[in-house]
């Protein structure tokens, strides 16, 4: 699965997408007029305050909430179809692995779900295990292991099935900030290995820097963009970039495109 | 693994853990001494009356706890009942209690099996099917508010009209009972699924099959096992109740009613206790099978 890094071909596509809530206290626009564009093999990160709709985006592009307008493409279908074609491998910020499985036996879930042979579930469960550094644990129970490597396990079951698209969901909110740079870096190297396209929500300025090829700035009330911004950042990035100018500056106008969505309030 | 056991006996020694129990056991033997005195008192005085002779306070107290047909017989006595119908007899006898046990134990596992199967099959049918989430709760509630000693008669005359006698009735009175709590357990059980869970599934194109299999029926076991504590004692319930009427002559709800038609309370108190440690049995052989499960499953608490 060599794939071309420039091809710049758009995957998913969003136009003027609005997503509405029905509540007991009236309608609430999570997303409002929404467009974006992302290449495969993009790296997408999705950052604004909690309210913003980001996660209400991730999950559209998913199928898992259906816009009420405008239109959601997934190459080139709609993003059910795309769901089922298996297309995406989610990643949610608890990793919801299942206690009555070993690990080996939770990356093959979703193998047994499709119908994957048996030989062919334990090469792909070897090789993601071998992806997210997790070789070797394959027989032990979720409890046996720590939270951060809990997390890698639940985005090697999302990668096993070579879904073209990855969704994480503030994957490593919950995790230290010691554990959550590995875990970032780590992210970074599959990514390069792997070529997917990757969706990113997350809270932290400097994680959606590091690791984003494009950055959405996002702001609540009604949920939209305020702010998309292209990394100038080369793909090979080593930790220590986050004490470049660029990167320094890059943050700066994240930061300033956090602020515009806030200026009224 | 050694971490779970050591919560699981709440880190006690266990003679300080029995301690308690063992007082409460005393006490209870104490104050069940007390008033079988007391109450075999007027009887054992009326015939000391009777005979014109007067008796002393220890004459008193080891008459009223040696009577044949006490008001309350002594713990003791029930005890020797017991041993006497568990050990004196051949279990073919119709005086034992073991044979009596074992037709009720045999109609109790019957329903049982019924009541949980049925528990089960409707509580997958309250999750999956929203025609029936409206529809089949009210009348599962319904159908405990009707009192079972009303409900047991009538069951059995319809079946023995239709010449079915013996275990099958009172096997559907026994699943009757049986089939709620294992209902309501398990439509909780298996919707204790996340939302989060469930969007995994979704996002993996899961049928509604997988998804059962794979998450709603392993989540919802310790649930199922909570209820089938309670269904088995249900159940046991349930079939003494459908022994009382209509005059059967076998299990342990014949041998307490045969007893109280004859004044025979020490019989009434052995079939009593009979029922009662079966019933502790059944509870703790459930527990041990829930132990043994979650813990393989690594959804030990």
């Amino acid at each position: 699965m060599e794939r071309s890094i420039d091809t710049m071909q758009p995957v998913i596509s969003a136009e003027n997408i609005s997503l509405t809530f029905q509540t007991a206290d009236g309608p609430v626009h999570a997303l409002k007029n929404v467009s974006l564009t992302i290449n495969q093999g993009d790296f997408v990160s999705f950052i604004g305050p909690s309210g913003c709709g980001k996660t209400t985006f991730l999950r559209a592009i998913a199928a898992l909430e259906t816009p009420t307008a405008g239109t959601l493409s997934v190459a080139g279908m709609t993003p059910d179809q795309a769901r089922r074609r298996r297309a995406y491998g989610y990643v949610f910020q608890a990793p919801g692995l299942y206690p009555w499985r070993t690990i080996a036996g939770n990356i093959s879930l979703p193998l047994e779900i499709m119908g994957f042979a048996r030989p062919d579930r334990q090469q792909r469960i070897a090789r993601v295990l071998d992806l997210v550094d997790l070789a070797g644990f394959g027989g032990k129970y979720p409890w046996q292991l720590s939270g951060g490597m809990q997390q890698r396990a639940s985005i090697a079951r999302a990668l096993a099935f070579d879904a073209d698209i990855l969704l994480m969901d503030e994957p490593f909110g919950a995790l230290d900030e010691i554990v959550r740079d590995r875990l970032n870096e780590a992210l970074l190297d599959l990514w390069k290995k792997t070529g997917k396209t990757i969706g990113f929500v997350t809270h932290s300025i400097p994680e959606a820097v590091y690791l984003s090829t494009k950055i959405v700035v996002m702001s609540p009330r009604p949920g939209r963009i305020t702010r998309v911004i292209d990394s100038p950042l080369p793909r090979d990035r080593p930790l220590e970039i986050r004490d470049t100018p660029e990167f320094i500056a890059l943050a700066q106008q994240v930061r300033e495109g956090l602020r515009e969505g806030h200026s009224y309030d | 693994m050694t971490e779970a056991v050591a919560r699981g006996n709440g880190g006690v020694n266990p003679t300080l853990r029995a301690l308690p129990i063992l007082t409460v056991l005393l006490a209870i033997v104490v104050v069940w001494y007390g008033a079988a005195v007391w109450m075999n008192a007027p009887w054992v005085r009326d015939q000391a009356a009777r005979a014109e002779t007067t008796l002393t306070t220890g004459d008193l107290i080891r008459q009223t706890l040696t009577l044949e047909r006490p008001v309350l017989p002594a713990p003791h006595q029930v005890a020797a009942g017991l041993w006497e119908g568990i050990a004196g007899q051949k279990i073919t006898s119709k005086r034992s209690l073991v044979w009596h046990g074992w037709v009720t134990l045999s109609a109790t596992l019957a329903g049982f099996a019924i009541g949980t199967v049925a528990g089960i099959l409707l509580a997958v049918g309250i999750v999956h099917n929203r025609a029936m989430d409206q529809s089949v709760m009210p009348w599962a509630v319904a159908s405990q508010t009707v009192p079972i000693l009303a409900i047991a008669p009538m069951v059995i005359v319809v079946f023995a009209s239709m010449g079915v006698t013996g275990l099958l009735p009172k096997a559907i009175i026994a699943a009757w009972l049986s089939f709620f709590p294992v209902l309501v357990g398990m439509v909780k059980g298996l919707r204790t699924p996340d939302a989060m869970q469930l969007d995994l599934m979704h996002s993996w194109n899961a049928s509604r099959a997988q998804q059962f299999w794979r998450l709603r029926l392993p989540s919802s076991l310790p649930y199922l096992f909570a209820s089938l504590k309670v269904a088995i004692a249900a159940a046991l319930v349930g079939t003494i109740v459908g022994e009382l009427p209509a005059g059967a002559t076998a299990g342990l709800g014949a041998r307490l009613l045969s007893g109280s038609y004859y004044g025979q309370t020490v019989q009434i108190w052995s079939a009593l206790f009979a029922a009662a440690i079966l019933a502790a049995v059944l509870v703790m052989l459930i527990g041990a099978l829930e132990r043994l499960t979650l813990r393989r499953m690594g959804l030990a608490r």
